[in-house]
């Protein structure tokens, strides 16, 4: 009982900070409710015994990406409410569109058959030597790959942020 | 459907929430104008399908759904990267971040 | 067994001929502009290379032998096997080395005479690709290879002709070239389907062995081979599809002595003469072949004498020569055509060169009423014509004394009338050939003051072709002499392999006896003297020039019967108001419209779906998701 308790509790934290994240007026909030959201997310892979992926998420998305989120709202003074408002009919129609959407999906979760035999609590696909054995055997090259691909990144946000010469 | 489970929650939650977070993240992108709330919206979408591929790796035994969420982690980490400069690009020039502005390309 | 290990040795110096000139095409085409005048050496290189392995295949082939190869399997499907291979035997070398010889010669010459044109580069491409494709024709193995060069041939001569492309005159005498030899082309394409069909193939080999399962004379050969002449007609200048040949002067010069002289005209010769066995085996094509031959000798050397034109004067009497070969092909005299088509490649190459030379010197003239006394000024050039001049008419001991008699004592034990026609023939070219050069070479200059400073003899690369091809034209000869004059007759004891299947075929072919021969030998030289003294009493005695105006009979023979206008009047023009009409009707009721509705459909389509980009971020995330749904819907409920 207690997996469930912890799963449902978990769940609720992260949707109730996505929706905080959606509609804070605020930038700055909806960042600090996206951490939070991250953090559950967070929670849930250690339920489902994936502690690597856990860790690796908190230091990516927590450490890295948010801080960065956090600089770049600061860096525009972005804080205050500056955002003039929609419409009430874009709201509403934003709003449907996204439940029906929701709708559409959770349907089509119903119509699938999962095949599921062992409980993940047993299971130690998560744990560190089997990630990075696959990492380091099979995803060899794309794993090295990946560096190719920050350097671009890099390279690209270095190129677009800087001042441009009038 | 969940029978053969011996114990722990059902898999169906999983997709549920992930649902769930996902919907909420469309949502967000059609709901604000503000870029960067657009582009955090959008982080929201990849970490529920995330979610979803851990669920199933967790439940099916197979380590490669985590490895497939490591390289999503990675393409973030890149997008956020040259998203932000975009951002940051579009504020220098136009003093806003409101993506209604940028209605130059049309016919 | 040791001569096998020979041939196959000689498959890759064979393969090598055609592609050093295709080489020099892509080089002198693409690095033109670098290259500057060095792409005529370079060009010229390469056929000489061509020339050189020509010549190595022509030593190392053992006589008697032949080299049959396919290089690659080409078109397969169904029972139909097309495969792209060269056939080398005595007939194809001849004609290689003619074509590789002279055509390298001409290329030098072209480097003198091109000298100052903007088109240098492209003048040795076209020459490059047009020798390309010649060797094509003459080295296939199938009729499919031999259309291929075809083809290529036309379509240089086509870009020659029209060479100064800013000038429309000449780029209507290319049109007109290309045109004629399409209503040609039909019937040799035509003719090959038939042989595809009825004789189970395309190469020699497979036509040939089973074309003799048909009875001489059986509807279908003299179809094909008909087809077949209606092909060599356009090609080869013949009535009634001549009349491009002398407008294709309007190229330059050495153009026409390599194309419009000495190489691509005579293909339909090497066509027929590749095709002997299946013409022998239809007599009633044979005889057809004959009287467009004789016809065309003759009709051609009418008009040739009131050329004023010099290069004129030479394309009549090209086609009255070919006319003359394809007299003896249809005669069935098949190694006395191709002996013809040799010396003439050498004496009329020499001919057209010597005439650009005097071109050259004339600074563009062409007119031989404003020339004259042009023999002291450029002496090179006299000579030389003057040895080319005495070669065509045919007196002994030069070239065409040689291939000429040979075919007129053929015609002599084939047919009386024929012999009489091509005689009066061959005075006529006699005569008009000496009008010439009595115009152009002797008396006193009749241009202008300015044209006679000009004067001035050509640079050596215009010369020493001009001497090369004199000796030729020459020597030539005595590779052929009557059995009166020696035993052995060289050349044609050379090409019996080519032509043995036919020869048995062909019922009216006696040697005639020595006695005979030595007076159609007397005859004939007396005709030329006698036509030589007349044109020296016309123009040197008397002095006459051609009048400006010539009135009555003249005036119809200068103005060439007028057969370009009676073209013109019974196929030209209606066509042209038939064109008009489906013009009026087809093409702007019926095509502009469906394309012009296409069209406004299309418009309109776009400019009311453009709406759509409204350019605001927010709209296309919403149309975005909502296909998304869409799509995962309709695959929810289907």
């Amino acid at each position: 009982m207690s997996s469930q308790l912890i799963f449902f509790m978990l769940a609720a934290l992260s949707i109730i900070s996505a929706l905080f994240v959606v509609f804070s007026r605020s930038p700055i909030y909806s960042v600090l409710w996206l951490i939070v959201c991250f953090f559950s997310i967070a929670g849930h892979y250690v339920v489902l015994n994936a502690q690597f992926l856990a860790i690796v998420h908190i230091i990516v998305y927590a450490g890295a990406i948010m801080v960065l989120m956090l600089f770049t709202v600061m860096l525009l003074n972005l804080n205050k409410e500056t955002e003039p408002h929609k419409t009430n009919l874009i709201k509403f129609a934003a709003i449907i569109t996204g439940g029906m959407l929701m709708l559409v999906l959770l349907a089509a979760m119903r119509s699938t058959e999962l095949t599921t035999y062992v409980a993940p609590e047993r299971m130690e696909t998560g744990f560190v030597q089997n990630v990075g054995m696959k990492l380091f055997t099979d995803f060899m090259l794309p794993f090295e790959m990946t560096s190719v691909l920050f350097i671009a990144a890099m390279i690209g946000a270095v190129v677009l942020a800087k001042k441009e010469k009038h | 459907m969940n029978e053969l489970v011996e114990h722990g929650n059902p898999q169906n939650w999983y997709l549920v929430l992930s649902t769930i977070l996902f919907s909420i993240g469309v949502m967000g992108v059609l709901f604000r104008r503000n870029g960067l709330i657009i582009l955090m919206c959008v982080e929201l979408m990849l970490n529920s399908v995330n979610l979803l591929l851990v669920s199933f790796s967790a439940y099916s035994g197979n380590t490669e759904g985590q490895v497939f969420v490591f390289f999503i982690m990675v393409v973030a980490a890149a997008e956020v990267a040259v998203g932000l400069a975009l951002l940051v690009s579009i504020y220098r020039n136009l003093a806003s971040t409101d993506i209604n502005i940028l209605s130059k390309l049309k016919w | 067994m040791d001569n096998f290990i020979n041939l196959t040795q000689l498959i890759t110096p064979a393969s090598l001929i055609p592609l050093f000139p295709l080489l020099g095409f892509f080089i002198t085409a693409l690095f033109g502009k670098q290259l500057k005048h060095f792409s005529g050496w370079f060009a010229s290189a390469m056929i000489l290379l061509s020339f050189g392995l020509a010549l190595h295949l022509f030593l190392n082939l053992p006589a008697n032998q032949s080299l049959n190869f396919n290089l690659f399997n080409w078109i397969k499907w169904g029972n139909i096997n097309l495969a792209f291979g060269f056939l080398i035997d005595p007939l194809s070398l001849v004609m290689l080395l003619v074509v590789t010889g002279i055509g390298f010669l001409i290329h030098l010459y072209s480097i003198g005479y091109m000298h100052h044109d903007e088109g240098f580069s492209r003048f040795f491409s076209y020459l490059n690709l047009f020798i390309f494709f010649m060797l094509l024709l003459v080295m296939g193995n199938s009729y499919l290879i031999m259309f291929i060069g075809w083809e290529g041939v036309g379509l240089c001569s086509y870009l020659l002709i029209g060479f100064w492309f800013k000038n429309d005159s000449y780029n209507d005498a290319a049109k007109k070239a290309f045109i004629m030899n399409r209503v040609g082309d039909l019937g040799f394409l035509i003719g090959m389907f038939f042989m595809l069909f009825y004789l189970g193939g395309l190469d020699f080999e497979t036509v040939n062995a089973n074309a003799i399962n048909y009875p001489a004379g059986s509807s279908l050969l003299v179809a094909i081979t008909l087809l077949l002449f209606v092909g060599a007609m356009g090609k080869s200048a013949q009535i009634p599809l001549y009349t491009w040949l002398p407008d294709a002067m309007a190229g330059p010069t050495p153009v026409s002595a390599l194309i419009h002289a000495a190489t691509m005209v005579t293909a339909g010769i090497y066509m027929i003469a590749r095709s002997n066995l299946i013409f022998a085996l239809a007599p009633f094509t044979m005889e057809v072949v004959m009287w467009v031959g004789v016809i065309t000798s003759i009709f051609a050397a009418i008009i040739g004498i009131k050329q004023t034109d010099i290069k004129k004067v030479l394309a009549y009497s090209t086609v009255s020569q070919l006319g003359l070969m394809f007299a003896a092909l249809g005669i069935g005299a098949f190694e006395s055509g191709m002996f013809h088509v040799v010396t003439h490649a050498f004496f009329k190459a020499l001919l057209f060169l010597g005439a650009g030379s005097v071109i050259h010197a004339m600074g563009g003239e062409q007119d031989m009423r404003y020339m004259g006394g042009l023999g002291k000024y450029i002496r090179i050039t006299w000579l030389t014509f003057l040895i080319g001049t005495l070669a065509i008419s045919g007196i002994f001991p030069f070239a065409g004394f040689f291939s000429k008699d040979e075919i007129l004592a053929a015609s002599f034990g084939a047919n009386k009338t024929v012999w009489i026609l091509l005689s009066i023939s061959s005075m006529m070219t006699v005569f008009y050939m000496f009008r010439l050069f009595f115009l152009t070479f002797s008396k006193s200059f009749r241009g202008t003051e300015e044209q006679k400073h000009h004067l001035h003899e050509s640079p050596w690369t215009m010369t020493l072709p001009l001497i090369v091809l004199a000796i030729f034209s020459v020597g030539a000869g005595f590779l052929g002499m009557p059995a009166v004059m020696s035993s052995t007759h060289y050349f044609s004891q050379y090409l019996a392999p080519v032509f043995e299947g036919s020869k048995s075929l062909i019922t009216e072919h006696h040697h005639a006896d020595h006695g005979t021969e030595l007076m159609l030998i007397g005859i004939a030289l007396s005709a030329a003297a006698i036509s030589i003294g007349l044109a020296w009493s016309f123009y040197v005695s008397k002095n006459q020039i051609p009048e400006d105006e010539p009135q009555g009979l003249s005036k119809w023979v200068a103005n060439k019967f007028y057969i370009d206008e009676l073209y013109n009047t019974i196929i030209v023009k209606p066509i042209m108001v038939i064109s008009d009409i489906l013009f009026v009707l087809v093409d702007k009721l019926v095509v502009d419209l469906i394309v012009m509705a296409a069209a406004w459909i299309v418009g309109f389509t776009g400019r009311t779906l453009r709406l759509v980009q409204t350019g605001n971020t927010g709209f296309y995330i919403f149309a975005m998701v909502i296909g998304m749904m869409v799509l995962m819907f309709i695959q929810l409920v289907y």
